[in-house]
């Protein structure tokens, strides 16, 4: 039926073996594999295991909120919480949960930016990442306050007691907006690149609820190209915004010590550093999540071993540049000449939390070295034991920033040493339940992987590809 | 134009991107108007096949931008300067540097409404109901099909011509689509 000829013939070479790129949809999968596989997951039975994560982390997402729920009703001295150490595993917590988010801004936006076109197997789970880190981060500064009757007050609301408005010289204050802005700008990111994927949904699934969920939010998309075309400019400003963003958001966390006057906390670097390490622990998080679900969803041809591979060349670099700040560090307490400055360092490295600080350094340090090495890199299990550790490391770095710095401050009159109680610990774990449960959730009944942009970069796609029809020249 | 009280348009459907984007090309050169490619993905070059002009979101982003911009510092300026002075350090009321983090994020928070909105309004979403969603052969332009269509009501559209011109596309399949 199709009439060749009718177009002016320039036969284009293809390009010579040795620089093609090994596809990123592996097995010359057609278009419409690439919605029934991704699609199907969501439409198909829900597996046993499923049920059976459901079944771990819905008690433990319980426990948090209980542990949540005593912590109002009896007050922050149910936590290890005191003089000198006011913030404790709360805070450790939140900077922890916040900085796993940072992956998934940094996939979907800065590798958007950078034309990674790999990123697009992995962009919605870690975005689905981002946003439920983001709540987990949210609660620990919430009750923290203490009264939390008044969280509301780190908001500029108007209030009855007259004229009184948050006080906006505070960082504290500043990572309010720097957090609510993240929270908001991922979540419309998320849906945005989530419509055209509802729309396949709703046009595939059966069942009046599922057809009339899925047709509600996909807000009636046809696909239409006057459509893709506004589409795409609003992904590339919100991609173009999260950019900057994302590495706002970490930089104002970090100021929230390194604006204060404390040794250890009152340095220059943590603004960088903090954003490598959060980006350094997002990978480590997205590979922990995203490797299971892949033998358990067969996505081995959607999410190939480069894929992998680029990830741990992610961790391997951000790693690095934690490994160096750390030491930059020492340098600098050492170079600096400010005693109290070099004592903080000391004391970290073998003071009273000394295992704390060795933990990190050989999570943080060693563990992504091993990513230099291809054979590690390509063996998932190798790499997901590794993510594992990446995790541990960046939970303790920040428990060494926050704690270390603060049990010992200029007067050893003041000195003292922090112990986390059961319900600090099983808030924490409690989180991971919170967190599990959303995501569980997220692919239960989202798709996992952005269809519409994995068949964008697929060969049959391109319609300059022969793969994509293409018969002759065309411009 | 022919009876257009029932039809909404002709539809015609294509297998590759290839195809879909030849066809918008000879479709824009006819000269019409009122009609549409609808793929699964957006398809490079398709804007110019169809002589599309830049979109407009940009703008909607800008000016929330500017608005988030702009409230920010009247915001800090009159909380802690105005409304509820408080002399911290020593230091002046009001500087354009503490409250600029503040700031920073509410430009980027009012330009990504601003990019979200744009892109709603200006392609009239979300929108309870549209005549191709009806069309049970249309399902495939979520999934792997490639469809163009035109609409009756375009002034050039003429069914007898318009059909010969999608038929010299190369178009797999053609139907009227019922309004």
């Amino acid at each position: 039926m199709s009439s060749p000829g009718t177009h002016p013939s320039v036969e284009i070479a293809p390009p010579p073996r040795e620089i093609e790129r090994e596809p990123l949809v592996l097995n010359n999968r057609s278009l419409a594999w690439i919605s029934d596989q991704i699609a199907g997951i969501i439409e198909g039975k829900t597996p046993r295991w499923w049920w059976v994560m459901m079944a771990c982390s819905l008690p433990l997402m319980l426990m948090c909120f209980a542990m949540i729920g005593y912590l109002i009703s009896t007050g922050v001295g149910v936590w290890g919480l005191n003089h000198p150490i006011a913030w404790g595993w709360a805070i450790v917590n939140f900077v922890f949960w916040i900085g796993i988010g940072h992956a998934g801004t940094l996939i979907s936006a800065v590798l958007f930016l950078l034309r990674q076109k790999w990123r697009t197997s992995i962009n919605r789970a870690a975005e689905a990442m981002t946003i439920f880190a983001v709540m987990c981060a949210g609660i620990f500064p919430g009750i923290h306050v203490g009264r939390i009757w008044f969280a509301w007050w780190l908001f500029p609301l108007p209030n009855a007691n007259g004229p009184i408005w948050p006080q906006f010289r505070s960082p504290l204050l500043w990572d309010v907006f720097a957090v609510s802005t993240y929270f908001t700008v991922s979540f419309l990111f998320w849906y945005m690149g989530l419509i055209p994927d509802l729309a396949t949904i709703r046009d595939r699934c059966k069942g009046f609820i599922r057809k009339f969920a899925y047709g509600l939010f996909s807000l009636g998309w046809t696909g239409s190209n006057r459509h893709w075309s506004n589409y795409e400019k609003a992904y590339l400003l919100l991609a173009g915004l999260s950019t900057p963003l994302v590495l706002s958001v970490h930089s104002i966390v970090s100021f929230d010590f390194a604006v204060s006057q404390l040794p250890g906390w009152h340095t220059t670097i943590f603004p960088p550093y903090f954003v490598a390490g959060a980006i350094f622990s997002g990978f480590g998080m997205v590979l922990t999540l995203m490797i299971p679900l892949r033998s358990i969803f067969k996505l081995e041809d959607l999410l190939t071993i480069r894929h992998i591979e680029l990830m741990c060349k992610v961790t391997l670099a951000t790693g690095t540049i934690v490994g160096y700040a750390y030491g930059m560090e020492f340098f600098i307490a050492w170079y600096g000449g400010n005693p109290y400055e070099a004592y903080a360092f000391q004391n970290r490295a073998f003071g009273p939390y000394w295992w704390a600080y060795w933990i990190m350094i050989s999570c943080n340090v060693i563990t992504p070295q091993f990513f230099w090495f291809k054979k590690l890199r390509t063996n998932v299990v190798v790499v997901w034991v590794l993510s594992i550790f990446v995790n541990i490391g960046m939970w303790f770095e920040r428990f060494v920033i926050v704690v270390t710095s603060l049990h010992r401050d200029y007067l050893p009159a003041n000195w003292g040493y922090y112990s986390p109680t059961k319900v600090d610990v099983l808030t924490f774990i409690g989180t991971f339940g919170l967190f599990m449960v959303l995501f569980l959730l997220f692919i239960r009944f989202l798709p996992l992987i952005a269809i519409s942009e994995v068949k964008g970069v697929t060969n049959q796609a391109d319609p300059h590809h022969p793969l994509g029809g293409a018969k002759g020249g065309h411009h | 134009m022919s009876d257009n009280s029932q039809t909404y348009g002709l539809l015609a459907e294509f297998t590759t991107p290839a195809d879909a984007m030849h066809a918008a090309e000879k479709i824009r050169d006819a000269g019409y108007s009122r009609w549409d490619v609808h793929t699964p993905f957006p398809i490079h070059g398709m804007d110019d096949a169809m002589g599309l002009k830049d979109s407009k979101v940009g703008w909607f982003s800008f000016c929330g931008g500017a608005t988030g911009f702009t409230a920010g510092y009247l915001m800090v300026w009159f909380m802690n300067s105005v409304n509820y002075p408080i002399v911290v350090g020593g230091k002046p009321l009001f500087s354009p540097m503490f409250p600029f983090p503040v700031v920073y994020e509410m430009t980027i928070l009012l330009s990504a409404f601003g990019a979200l909105i744009g892109m709603l309004l200006l392609n009239r979403l979300p929108k309870l109901h549209h005549p191709l969603l009806k069309n049970r052969r249309f399902k495939g332009a979520t999934h792997d099909k490639f469809y163009v269509i035109i609409e009756t009501s375009d002034p050039r559209y003429i069914e007898s011509e318009t059909r010969e011109l999608l038929e010299s596309t190369g178009c797999k399949h053609m139907e009227m689509v019922e309004d």
